[in-house]
């Protein structure tokens, strides 16, 4: 039962994983894109439509990263080109998304949708207890730890990854070096928008597969409120989703079990713990100083 | 950053209004509160919708909003719909009862017309609702005889007195067969959230239960009952594609026929202020095909609603006690209905504890 129990938390936290990890390295560049949630929902409508015309979850999966890029490609076109304002323009994308997936999903109301098949390596995952939580589950869900490794190298152990983090810093010092920050901060914005593009597709190919009107039900801002509250760090991001991801499943079980707490007070119980235990652990001002990317949300235009 | 939102998320919703033709005699106007694909409470409402369409076609111009959060913003909603000319406004959620209300006694020439709630402040405010928890006793018969666990798992949204007149609805039906019947109750605090009621149906599985039923709007618990290899009830509507295999039975609202009744009273100048609470009788409360059970099963679950349909038998007949052992209903004695539209108690034999 454990096993189960600690799988059922790895699908909950794995969609708010990619997302999030995706919004922090569009906001380490320094952009704000509040249009998460209307990336994602864009992605669960594309990842469920496709899957479903095609029989394959994979070009669903495809289509729901590519669909997820072209949406914030606009979002990046507003705020970087034209310089609108980011807040105004992210929650008009999230406005956009999830409007635009009801109407192209109208269609799909009601029809079960395509799953993705777990992974089976013979004789790994039939190990007793172990095997079908590191050897059984779906693909993204490794997908979603190998990509924190990455975005955790990238940002901190490459020379690129200095030089977005630098954009996001300071862009006018970052341009005067010759970087170009608004083409670095396009990469960026396009890798968050594939990202949760992905997150999307996992909720409606794994999560629960099938396509349902607002099927995201405010998961894109968990992952937002995840990217700050772990102090723009990859690993506390990991840290802060499977946190949230255990004690919403907890509070299911302890509810099941009777132990008479108020449910409303064990449903608000991961908001107020992932929040408590990651200020925590970023507690020390400094270095969360460090951390915070001091142009987020700062327009910038380049004088020629 | 939140009254942005809010606001910005009004200003979406009133551009999404969807109006029709011009000629119309009456303009009848719908609040879900939740998407009209969820395939469950709110697509019900839309289908009575459709339906008050078919019948009056042109002579019936209609809008709809739909996700529309119970609280300050559902008064906003109404209130919109009021002054845009809608003749009458259903309400669909036990959430905008104040709000309706509110609003109502601003408009006193629109018709109100409010879904589950019990508050009429003034006359131009209808309630209406049906008698659901008479298929959640049928569930609770059929739970009982298929489950070999004796424990269902019961997914539940907000305490509020329709759910848990469903809950013990449902226990009582299960307990007519098997006394020591246990229901496992989890509160999602969401009608509608598809990972959520997931997750909910997962941990009731992972505890034990091999019958799921839900108070909550998605399909979602369906799939994973289906994927568990367990039975389950569906909510709302009927759900069978979701699990062939795996749906029971379905409780199904069809509220076509009030609508049109009350849409045709408005054209006709006799709509006056009524409190409907309609059940199998009044067509209000279908079961979907008993399906995936023995025979004997699906006759005791026929003969049941058949019972109940005549009005043969009440689900709240005595000898019924409360949680804490005090009595309730004495042998023979039926729950008036007043007792049931503001049930704050469980009754014995339910282990989880009331929110309150």
């Amino acid at each position: 039962m454990l096993e189960q129990v600690l799988i059922t938390i790895a699908t909950a936290a794995t969609p708010l994983l990619i997302a999030a990890v995706g919004e922090l390295v569009v906001e380490r560049s320094g952009v704000l894109n509040l249009g998460v949630e209307g990336m994602m929902i864009m992605g669960a409508v594309t990842g469920f439509g496709v899957a479903l015309a095609t029989g394959s979850p994979w070009l669903g999966v495809l289509a729901a990263i590519i669909v997820g890029t072209l949406f914030s490609l606009l979002f990046g076109f507003l705020t970087l080109t034209l310089v609108t304002n980011q807040v105004a323009t992210g929650l008009a994308l999230t406005l956009l998304g999830l409007g635009l997936s009801g109407m192209l999903g109208e269609g799909f109301v009601g029809l079960p949708g395509v799953k993705m098949t777990y992974l089976n390596i013979p004789y790994l995952t039939d190990l007793p207890f172990i095997g079908k939580l590191f050897f059984g589950q779906d693909p993204l869900f490794y997908v979603s730890i190998v990509l924190t490794a990455g975005v955790a190298w990238f940002l901190f152990r490459t020379r690129a990854g200095l030089t977005l983090r630098s954009v996001g810093d300071n862009h006018a010092s970052a341009h005067a070096l010759g970087i170009n920050v608004i083409g670095i901060r396009y990469l960026a914005v396009m890798f968050g928008g594939a990202c949760a593009g992905l997150a999307g597709a996992y909720l409606s190919l794994v999560y629960t597969p099938q396509w349902i009107e607002n099927m995201t039900a405010g998961r894109g801002w968990i992952a937002l409120a995840l990217v700050v509250f772990a102090s723009w760090r990859p690993w506390r991001v990991l840290a802060g989703a499977y946190l949230f991801g255990a004690v919403s499943i907890g509070q299911l079980h302890a509810q099941a079990l009777g132990i008479g707490v108020p449910s409303q007070l064990l449903s608000s119980l991961p908001y107020i713990a992932t929040i408590v235990v990651l200020v925590l652990i970023s507690r020390n001002r400094r270095l969360t100083m460090i951390n915070t990317p001091a142009s987020l949300g700062r327009p910038f235009v380049p004088d020629r | 950053m939140r009254k942005t939102i809010l606001s910005l998320a009004a200003a979406a919703a009133v551009l999404s209004f969807g109006t029709m033709a011009a000629e119309a005699k009456v303009k009848g106007c719908w609040v879900y509160v939740g998407p009209i694909g969820d395939f469950g409470y709110s697509f019900q409402h839309h289908q009575g919708l459709l339906q008050a369409k078919e019948k009056f076609g042109d002579e019936l111009e209609t809008a709809y909003l739909e996700s529309v959060p119970e609280g300050a913003d559902a008064e906003r909603a109404i209130e919109r719909f009021a002054r845009s000319g809608c003749n009458i406004i259903f309400t669909t959620s036990f959430g905008f009862m104040d709000a309706t209300n509110k609003v109502a006694g601003r408009f006193p020439d629109v018709k109100f017309e409010h879904a589950t709630g019990y508050k009429r402040e003034h006359p131009n405010v209808s309630t209406y609702n049906s008698r659901f928890y008479e298929g959640r006793y049928v569930q609770g018969v059929i739970a009982a005889k298929m489950s070999k666990a004796g424990t269902a798992g019961y997914i539940a949204s907000f305490p509020i007195p329709e759910v848990v007149m469903g809950i013990n609805a449902f226990m009582l039906g299960a307990q007519s067969v098997n006394p020591d019947f246990k229901v496992k109750v989890v509160w999602a605090n969401t009608w509608f959230d598809a990972g959520k009621e997931a997750d909910a149906a997962k941990a009731l599985i992972d505890q034990g239960v091999d019958i799921i039923t839900q108070h909550t709007d998605s399909t979602a618990p369906m799939q994973v009952a289906t994927e568990r290899g367990i039975k389950a009830f569906g909510q709302a509507s009927d759900m069978i594609k979701f699990g062939p295999q795996t749906q029971l039975t379905s409780i199904v609202d069809d509220w076509g026929p009030y609508y049109i009744r009350r849409i045709q009273a408005v054209i006709d100048g006799t709509w006056k202020q009524e409190d409907v609470w309609g059940g199998m009788k009044e067509g209000h409360v279908v079961m979907a095909p008993y399906t995936n059970m023995p025979d004997d099963v699906k006759k005791l679950a026929e003969e049941t609603e058949a019972k109940i349909k005549s009005g043969e038998f009440h689900p709240f007949t005595g000898p019924v006690s409360k949680q804490d052992g005090t009595e309730w209903l004495k042998a023979g004695e039926v729950a008036d209905d007043a007792t049931l539209l503001g049930m704050n108690f469980y009754i014995k034999g339910i282990d989880d504890k009331l929110p309150q």
